[in-house]
């Protein structure tokens, strides 16, 4: 971190922040969403900004997701920066054509002609009582597509930098927030300016037993759970990759040869996800040095379900990651 | 526009129509050779051919500036080369070769050229209209006075898109033309079976201003897109204009036996009586602008044109293997 005054910061204010620098930095950036100009977004992430930079770069569109995802794409392929406001990450579902098939490929189809830089920014995670539509974690899906990078920050000091490189950026990046960390997670965050590179993991804690490899607000959780397996005498090593695609993925083989050991947690849904693929690259990374299995926890293969009870069933828990890490470790 | 003002233009313009007849030819041969090619197996994947419907691109792109944006169709090969596309370059691309426009990357659906505000033929069926409609907004933020044009077939209708963007373009006051090419099929699928309702109330409905052309006749439409872009660049939003065309050969030019979704007799009709290139050649016979010699000279050399940019396709290299992973991200 660079030496400077540092402010605990909201998830949601680093997210503002940086969308507000950038703004001022760079005219040709704008926001394009649902309820982000006078609402400041439902999750109230951008409150603010319409007042100072105006309607004419912070734009209330019509609920057409793809509509506006559309315009963004082509605005950016000439001369513009937009910053997409996908409210829920379900609706994601809604943009697949043009973030799948127009953004990810014009680059590469027009033989590197065209470039799109435009950043979607949305949401993941479950436990906000929203049920099956409001609630998944889709972003293993955009890791899928060449042409897109994708961007899962857990920190609001890594949202600030992280977001900042995105819109600089001159591809379509998506960035997933988890929606419980707006307002819930406060972090230290520089006054100064600085960003943070994509493809570079960050070692949030430093262990020598076993590798919890984590995403999003999973961090908060592989962190709980390595507490808990101090008390058990486990020292846990808590990796983030920060950014999906690129993928740095020298730093979570290195940690995993040092431990010898590896838990992969992220709330996607495991089945063909994220905790597959980084899984996959411990277990080739690293394979003569494990001393098991490398394991995985994500979302439950259910939709989410709405009865409270139910849905916290489904949700990686800081109690599932300690118990598995510690049978991994035979310790029990 | 009064039908004297409309005379006096098209007696100023000679240089204009002589244009529009070379590019209708153009385009016309340019397709002729990729017939060719395909069937003598020397192009790769698919090729849908815009005989026929000519005057549509042509027309409109005769009445933009080199800098204003289009976005174009599967059916693209008329956008790109009325916008200013060079054939040799084209057809390299067409046969999958580095000197194409992609670097033959993107093949026949997909060609895209900064230097000539071509955003990039399209694949998927009124894919591109999100796109257009995003230039014309950055034109209108950064107020760099282009508009977009954004072509697509009739049956681009039945996407939902469409009217996302018509919502988002009225709304928002934004410099872009969607040219609606009614060339009657969808596929191998009359529109009559796919499409409810009438067509230009369908951008009404948005109060987005609709008008109707003979998309035959590359005069008119040419007029028409003349007003409508006009209109555009001056602020006062979208429109939509509708174009009833005609699709001479198949979908793509594998489909030749097309009897169970349409006439010979049809094919003919059009062929003859409405083809947009004879049409023009005869007004301008017949309104003095050239004489039959005149437009067999511009035949002549327009075919040598074409052939000589196949031999240059031909000739070209394929693209080295490192290509494959270059472009994937800027």
């Amino acid at each position: 971190m660079p030496d400077t005054e540092y402010r605990e910061l909201t998830y949601a204010q680093a997210v503002r922040e940086a969308l507000a620098e950038e703004m001022r930095r760079d005219s040709r950036v704008c926001i394009l969403g649902e309820d982000v100009a006078e609402a400041g977004t439902p999750f109230k992430v951008l409150s603010g900004l319409v007042e100072e930079f105006g309607t004419d770069r912070v734009l209330d569109t019509p609920i057409s997701e793809a509509g506006f995802t559309g315009l963004a794409v082509g605005a950016a392929m000439t001369g513009l920066r937009p910053v997409v406001d996908i409210m829920f990450g379900d609706f994601l579902t809604l943009t697949m054509d043009q973030m799948v098939n127009q953004a990810a490929k014009i680059h590469y189809m027009s033989g590197g002609k065209w470039r799109v830089p435009m950043v979607l920014r949305t949401t993941l995670g479950a436990s906000r009582r929203s049920a099956a539509q409001h609630s998944q974690s889709l972003h293993a899906w955009l890791s899928h597509v060449p042409g897109l990078k994708v961007v899962i920050p857990s920190t609001p000091y890594d949202v600030k930098g992280l977001l900042k490189t995105a819109i600089r950026d001159d591809n379509p990046v998506v960035l997933f927030e988890d929606k419980m960390m707006h307002h819930k997670l406060k972090g230290a965050v520089p006054a100064g300016e600085y960003t943070i590179p994509f493809g570079v993991a960050d070692v949030k804690r430093v262990g020598t037993d076993i590798t919890l490899v984590a995403t999003s607000s999973m961090v908060q959780v592989a962190l709980g759970a390595a507490a808990m397996l101090v008390e058990v005498g486990i020292s846990a090593e808590v990796v983030d990759p920060r950014t999906l695609w690129p993928l740095d993925e020298k730093t979570l083989i290195e940690s995993v040869k040092k431990t010898s050991r590896a838990i992969v947690i992220d709330e996607g849904y495991g089945r063909y996800g994220v905790t597959a693929e980084l899984a996959s690259v411990i277990s080739e990374g690293a394979f003569y040095h494990l001393d098991g299995p490398v394991g995985r926890i994500g979302a439950m293969h259910v939709p989410i379900p709405f009865s409270p009870p139910l849905e916290d069933l489904t949700v990686p828990t800081e109690k599932a990651l300690f118990e598995a890490a510690r049978k991994l470790c035979r310790k029990s | 526009m009064s039908i004297v003002s409309e005379r006096a233009a098209t007696t100023f313009s000679k240089d204009l129509w002589m244009h529009a007849y070379r590019q209708m030819v153009r385009i016309r041969m340019f397709e002729e050779q990729v017939n060719e090619l395909y069937t003598r197996a020397l192009m790769p994947g698919l090729a849908h051919l815009y005989s026929g419907e000519e005057a549509i691109a042509v027309g409109i792109c005769e009445a933009l500036q080199k800098d204003d944006y289009i976005t174009s169709t599967h059916r693209g090969h008329g956008h790109c080369l009325a916008k200013g596309a060079t054939p040799d370059l084209m057809f390299a691309e067409l046969l999958g070769k580095e000197a194409g426009y992609c670097r033959g990357k993107g093949g026949s659906m997909h060609i895209a050229d900064p230097a000539t505000g071509n955003l990039g033929a399209n694949a998927i069926v009124g894919g591109s209209m999100g796109i257009a409609t995003g230039a014309a907004f950055s034109a209108k933020y950064l107020k760099n006075g282009r508009v977009a044009v954004c072509f697509f077939g009739e049956g681009a209708l039945g996407q939902g898109l469409f009217y996302e963007e018509l919502n988002l373009a009225q709304l928002w006051k934004l410099p872009v033309i969607y040219v609606c090419e009614n060339n009657l099929y969808n596929e191998y699928t009359h529109y009559s079976e796919t499409t409810a309702g009438d067509i230009c109330t369908r951008a009404t409905a948005f109060d987005v201003m609709a008008e109707e052309v003979d998309g035959q006749d590359v005069q008119a439409v040419y007029e028409t897109a003349r007003r409508l872009i006009e209109r555009a660049r001056a602020g006062d939003g979208p429109s939509f204009l509708l174009c009833n065309t005609y699709r001479y050969t198949g979908h793509h030019v594998g489909d030749i036996n097309r009897e169970y979704y349409r006439t010979k007799l049809e094919e003919q009709e059009w062929k003859t009586v409405r083809d947009p290139i004879r049409l023009h050649g005869e007004r301008l016979v017949s309104e003095e602008l050239a004489d039959a010699l005149a437009l067999d000279a511009l035949e002549a050399e327009v075919r040598a044109e074409m052939k000589a940019a196949v031999e240059f396709a031909i000739a070209a290299s394929y693209p080295a293997a490192e290509e494959v992973e270059n472009h994937v991200y800027a």
